[in-house]
């Protein structure tokens, strides 16, 4: 190496800056990714992880789409994605929907307002709006809350209209509160699962760990397309680069 | 003239007979073969070619974008959410169109900082410097009303919050807020006035205005890292002793120089398109709203150092001048700047110092404004700490510093403070 070094010491040069300019721009990529979600459990999801991309499907489709809707997402998409077939994507489209359809709730939005004050979201770009962290801590976060209109509240937001549609399988939580202060609302000092649904812990964060798996999923699907095609973008242009790179040197050897 | 004219007579019929009747491979030929540029430049000489790759990605990329995207309040977040699933690799159309706008910024803003640290804007390129301005004004524009297309509720606000700025003027303000916005609020008139400007007004005038910037470029010739004039030392044949023509050696330079960008920019659009929320911002994929204000309104970082000077302003009309005087200060720099020597490699050590101090007061108003002071103030004063007087204290402090710059460019520079180094006869080359 330092042989060559010495031999052409101006491409030794140019290529310790590239490395080092290239390096900070990793390090800057590194800094803005990690500063996504602080202060929450990380919901560590895994795009490449069809399996758990699968379950959150099903469970989705048996939990939530009943109020919530993704409608900027197709049945088909999802079919072709995830690899579940039209039939057992049929078993899974409740609201009477074609396979080519998105897939829209069935709760009239009057209904929706009636009952919960305000017609639950769209979430089809919820992972995005909110980063998947926060909709992991969001669903183990719910617990009994006589007070509130549903009966239920939440600590990730607290208020929030929607009850606990998962307690079959979480069970219920009770929150343990901190001796309140003069003046002030008693806060929430930690949950406690009064009655246990039919998971443990364990199989609920791995149950939630997929809804939030697919809901990252639906927020981009083309993020599967995207991260499968980039190596091979990234390969082809470091190619491209060394020769231009080559073709610069040739170019150059007249330069004195 | 920078450039060489050679009446070139193509062997080919077809070819000859157009370059008699239009001598377009003769004035080609004069731009590129026929252009001797110094043959000392270094990494900073990258960003002038890269900011023309961008700009070509940015008008290619736009086109097809506005093949599906519908400039209509009520369809504008729908079409880019189309675009993103449903268009064939509209995905990908869409994230080099917003990885490009904030990558323009960082080339064009690594561009500038070359021209001052080589005093590339002094004579005889005062025009080419503010010609680069110009397009630096209707770049900020063009960027801003790029923004506010995907119609997320960080557009509508961001929307909302600048254009408001007009009513900053007197007597006039309130009027002229709404004449923008055909509206009383950022609305679809707003979006779809902002659609006719953003893909056709103001990239005419970007392109004009690069064609000018290169054309008086051409006319004065490069300046180059040691800040020689390279025309002053010439061969028998009338080229510079130290110039080297642009085609081949540049050109294939650029290329490489190219090549090793979008490998970067790939990276991003592959792998971290939002870049951590920085390129694309969560609230903006929540449609725009105008009930539900976003916890920060803050704008894309490349606008963070300008509106961190409109923050840091407690009245609003001074805050709106402050802010311009923050750029129009940079179209006087080549008559503030009264040093005869161009290249930092030469110029006295309180420019060295004040240049950098200048480049550090950037980046960290950019850190108030983007919000990261007021996060962080929390965590390094504790919980109870004041955040709003720190960070005040903190960004008036760089604001000083900003400003003190020019102040002291031209007083370090009029009254012969400066002690220079003796400038070398020909350019050197040891990078």
């Amino acid at each position: 190496m330092l042989e060559i070094a010495k031999k052409t010491p101006r491409i030794g040069a140019g290529m310790r800056k590239l490395a080092v300019i290239a390096f900070a721009g990793l390090c800057i990529v590194g800094l803005a990714s990690a500063s996504e979600g602080e202060g929450m459990a990380s919901a560590n999801v895994r795009m490449d992880d069809n399996a758990s991309l699968q379950r959150g499907a099903r469970l989705f489709f048996n939990y939530c789409s009943g109020c919530h809707s993704l409608q900027y997402l197709r049945y088909s998409r999802i079919s072709e994605d995830l690899g579940i077939d039209e039939k057992d994507m049929a078993n899974l489209m409740f609201t009477g929907a074609k396979i080519g359809d998105k897939a829209i709730d069935n709760m009239p939005p009057a209904n929706a307002t009636t009952w919960f004050g305000k017609a639950p979201p769209d979430l089809s770009l919820e992972a995005r709006a909110k980063g998947s962290d926060w909709i992991y801590n969001y669903l183990k976060s719910f617990y009994l809350d006589p007070s509130r209109p549903v009966g239920w509240n939440n600590t990730v937001f607290p208020n929030a209209s929607m009850p606990n549609a998962l307690w079959e399988l979480q069970g219920l939580q009770v929150a343990v509160k901190h001796p309140a202060e003069e003046g002030h609302e008693a806060g929430v000092e930690k949950l406690e699962l009064k009655t246990p649904g039919r998971l443990d812990a364990a199989q609920y964060d791995q149950a939630v760990r997929d809804i939030t798996a697919f809901l990252q999923y639906a927020g981009e699907p083309a993020a599967l397309q995207r991260e499968s095609i980039g190596v091979w973008v990234l390969l082809y242009l470091a190619l491209f680069t060394f020769i231009a790179w080559l073709l610069k040197h040739e170019y150059w050897k007249d330069v004195h | 003239m920078g450039v060489t004219s050679v009446r070139l007579h193509p062997k080919n019929r077809v070819l000859g007979w157009v370059e008699d009747r239009l001598p377009w491979l003769s004035f080609v030929s004069a731009h590129t073969s026929g252009y001797y540029a110094p043959k000392n430049f270094n990494l900073w000489y990258y960003f002038g070619s890269l900011a023309l790759i961008v700009l070509v990605n940015q008008i290619l990329t736009g086109i097809f974008l506005t093949m599906f995207y519908k400039p209509n309040a009520a369809e504008a977040f729908a079409s880019v959410e189309y675009i993103m699933r449903d268009v064939n690799w509209g995905w990908l159309i869409r994230y080099m169109h917003s990885t490009g706008a904030s990558l323009f910024f960082v080339v064009v803003y690594l561009h500038m900082f070359r021209g001052l640290m080589y005093g590339s804007y002094k004579k005889p390129r005062e025009l080419v410097w503010i010609l680069g301005m110009l397009i630096f004004l209707a770049l900020m524009a063009e960027a801003f009303m790029g923004y506010v297309l995907p119609w997320g509720n960080m557009s509508f606000w961001g929307a909302k919050v600048i254009i408001s700025l007009f009513g900053a003027v007197p007597l006039i303000g309130d009027s002229l807020v709404e004449w923008i916005m055909g509206d009383y609020l950022p609305a679809d008139a707003t979006l779809n006035r902002f659609f006719a400007l953003h893909v056709i007004a103001l990239p005419l005038v970007l392109l004009l205005l690069v064609v000018l910037h290169i054309a008086a470029l051409h006319e004065v010739g490069s300046n180059n890292p040691d800040g020689i004039e390279i025309k002053e030392k010439k061969k028998p044949d009338g080229t510079p002793l130290d110039g080297i023509a642009f085609h081949p050696y540049y050109t294939v330079k650029d290329l490489f120089g190219t090549g090793f960008f979008l490998l970067l920019a790939a990276f991003i659009i592959f792998y971290a398109p939002t870049f951590g929320g920085w390129f694309l911002e969560h609230d903006n994929f929540i449609p725009a709203n105008n009930l539900a204000t976003p916890e920060h309104i803050k704008p894309v970082w490349y606008f963070t150092p300008f509106y961190a000077m409109l923050r840091m302003i407690p009245a609003k009309l001074p805050g709106v001048i402050v802010m311009f005087l923050g750029i129009v200060l940079l179209f006087f720099v080549p008559w503030l700047d009264k040093g005869k020597v161009k290249s930092i490699r030469y110029r006295g050590l309180g420019y060295k110092i004040m240049l950098g101090l200048f480049a550090i007061s950037f980046v960290m108003l950019g850190a108030v404004g983007a919000g990261v002071s007021a996060e962080k103030i929390p965590e390094w004063f504790g919980a109870d700490a004041d955040v709003t007087t720190i960070e005040n204290l903190f960004g008036r402090f760089w604001l000083i510093v900003y400003f003190a710059f020019f102040v002291f460019l031209w007083v370090y520079t009029r009254f012969g403070f400066e002690k220079t180094k003796p400038v070398p006869d020909r350019v050197t080359t040891h990078a």
